[in-house]
């Protein structure tokens, strides 16, 4: 079969096939992505700010061997690892995490000028915002759940059977559960943000650090204002009460509880916004790589 | 106006990059065949190929390839391959995935997409360095790989940027004698060179460009023949060179005759060229000279380049 034969087949069967197109064109860009980019030593910030809690439950873990943990233990441990998933996860390991990976989705392509490849191709251009968007999504998500989920072992293994008990005929694995949701959303939300800022902006860092500053303080406008945030539906999200008071209470206030299933539906409805919005960006998109 | 089909059409096109222009007001229609860009550095080249491969978005005009935009990409990049000028290549990468993935995003199966992804890199001559990565290519492997990539998925119109930079003379030959033989399966292949030599001599076509505008484009020939103000110089190698000279001398449209220093030929300057043709005629009929050959000696791209644009220095 010639060239000219094969490029007709291929033509023929996008026309009658496009969403299988679509799917095998994502795919590809999943796996070129994660390949050529992710999985780097270069990425190795973005590890550490994943596993340094785990790192420093750890440490804990060994220093203390040799004093015994009991329940009350337990409930001041379970406290601490609610503040580390809602304090440091939600508010900084994934937002800069995030930051990291899908803004260099797209501006780390311009910066290597190799992004004219990408618009060169049969691919639409929404297609590619979706695949790229996916690569980054596997990426933060399997890092920070492998991450919150060895934090979650390391917290109450030491515990020994009443650690057992606590997370299998208590509230442990409910709470896990609530965590690796929790924490796949947070990696989604931010990453939708984070790759419409990096199609909107030459350099994202410093809206990087506006929405992390309206991330903080949209607590005390009204809920309407803080829908468009993504900290606003992780909050409601999560399944222990954090007992903080004075400015950190900002971080964890609920002020209107709405009920989980919406909480999770808003954050998809924000993410897939945002990513329209990307993928409106990405139309306007021009390769002017001496303008970088 | 209904694109055509088979023609590559820029309907008043102008591209402005803020306050700078790109290129403005360009029109014209391309036929199948070698199409060449000629023009000094940012006289609009290169845009006029981001352009028609939606690179950049034209601020006026509309362009059509093969009656499509880039807006239709899936159907517009089958048809269009582009080796663009720039020099950089995904990190890691080696010379076949370079070629193989794209091919996998055109919707080939794995078996066709390494096929054609072979066959390419045969045509390009790289099949013996694929599976090396390409940051350890020379910059004539890169110009190669690249042009491999283009030319992988069988387009019909081939767009390329410089496309002889950086190539040894074998190869520089053998990429020439590529795009004659795809130039006549009836396709188009659009090049920007400054090699003005081997442009003049593969080119259906030429497009002169400076400071944006097109300042003239069609055959070169023709080209030359609408360059009214500059006499056209023609060479006749002949016996009697001092005769022939002489009656040259006579005709009002004659501007100068330089007898060529072995005294085997002269150079004429004419406004007329036709004319000078015909007195040629009477005397080579009359049997006063004898004439071996007969040849324009400026309508060559560079000097048809040299004279709309006035540059001593020549496109580059």
């Amino acid at each position: 079969m010639s060239a000219q034969d094969l490029a007709a087949r291929a033509q023929e069967w996008a026309k009658e096939q496009p969403w299988r197109l679509y799917g095998s064109q994502i795919s590809i860009l999943v796996r070129n992505e994660l390949r050529r980019n992710l999985f780097t030593r270069r990425r190795i910030g973005i590890y550490l700010l994943a596993w340094v809690p785990v790192l420093v439950i750890l440490t804990h873990v060994i220093v203390d061997r040799n004093h015994p943990a009991g329940s009350p233990q337990i409930e001041a441990d379970t406290q601490v690892l609610a503040a580390i998933v809602q304090l440091y996860y939600f508010r900084l390991g994934i937002f800069f995490a995030c930051m990291a990976i899908f803004t260099w989705l797209f501006r780390g392509e311009m910066v290597e000028r190799t992004l004219h490849y990408q618009f060169l191709v049969p691919v639409k251009r929404e297609v590619l915002v979706v695949g790229k968007f996916l690569a980054g999504s596997v990426v933060a998500i399997v890092l920070f759940e492998t991450a919150v989920l060895a934090c979650f072992y390391l917290m109450y293994s030491r515990f020994g059977s009443t650690g057992k008990s606590y997370v299998f005929d208590g509230p442990g694995l409910g709470q896990l559960g609530s965590y690796l949701l929790v924490t796949a959303l947070a990696c989604i939300g931010y990453g939708a943000v984070f790759l419409a800022l990096s199609l909107l902006f030459k350099n994202p860092i410093v809206p990087g650090v506006v929405i992390m500053g309206w991330e903080t303080i949209a607590a005390i406008f009204p809920a309407w204002a803080q829908m468009l945030t993504v900290t606003f539906y992780l909050k409601h999200l999560c399944p222990v009460t954090l007992p903080v008071s004075g400015a950190l209470a900002v971080f964890t206030i609920v002020a209107e509880p709405v009920p989980p299933f919406f909480a999770v539906l808003g954050l998809f409805l924000l993410t897939i916004t945002i990513l329209a919005l990307s993928c409106f960006l990405i139309h306007r998109m021009e390769i002017t790589y001496t303008a970088e | 106006m209904t694109p055509d089909a088979r023609q590559i059409v820029f309907e008043n096109v102008s591209k402005f990059y803020g306050e700078v222009l790109g290129v403005n007001k360009v029109n014209f229609t391309l036929k199948p065949g070698i199409t060449s860009l000629v023009g000094p550095n940012g006289s609009g080249k290169t845009t006029l190929m981001n352009l028609m491969t939606g690179l950049i978005r034209p601020s006026r005009g509309a362009i059509y390839v093969l009656g499509l935009t880039p807006q239709q990409p899936i159907e517009f990049f089958r048809l269009v391959g582009y080796c663009t000028q720039f020099d950089s290549f995904p990190t890691g990468t080696t010379g076949y995935d370079f070629i193989y993935w794209p091919l996998r995003l055109h919707g080939f199966a794995h078996d066709q997409a390494a096929k054609l992804t072979d066959e390419a890199l045969q045509r390009a001559g790289m099949a013996q360095v694929a599976r090396r990565k390409v940051a350890g290519y020379s910059k004539g492997m890169r110009q190669r790989i690249r042009l491999a990539q283009a030319i992988a998925h069988h387009p019909s119109v081939l767009v390329l940027d410089e496309p002889l930079n950086g190539l040894d003379p074998m190869a520089r030959a053998e990429s020439i004698a590529l795009f004659e033989a795809i130039a006549k399966q009836g396709m188009h292949v659009i090049i920007s060179s400054h090699i003005l030599e081997e442009v003049d001599r593969i080119s259906d076509r030429v497009v002169l460009m400076s400071s944006g505008y097109v300042v003239a484009e069609g055959q070169i020939r023709e080209v030359r023949r609408e360059v009214r103000d500059h006499p056209m110089q023609i060479l006749v190698r002949c016996s009697n060179a001092a005769r022939l000279a002489a009656a040259a001398f006579e005709l009002d449209h004659v501007v100068e005759v330089k007898i060529l220093n072995d005294g085997q030929g002269v150079l004429v300057r004419t406004r007329d060229a036709e004319q000078f043709y015909l007195l040629l005629n009477k005397i080579v009929s009359g049997g006063l000279v004898e004439v071996d050959a007969v040849a324009p000696a400026d309508d060559d791209v560079n000097s048809i380049y040299q004279y709309l644009i006035g540059s001593d220095r020549g496109p580059a």
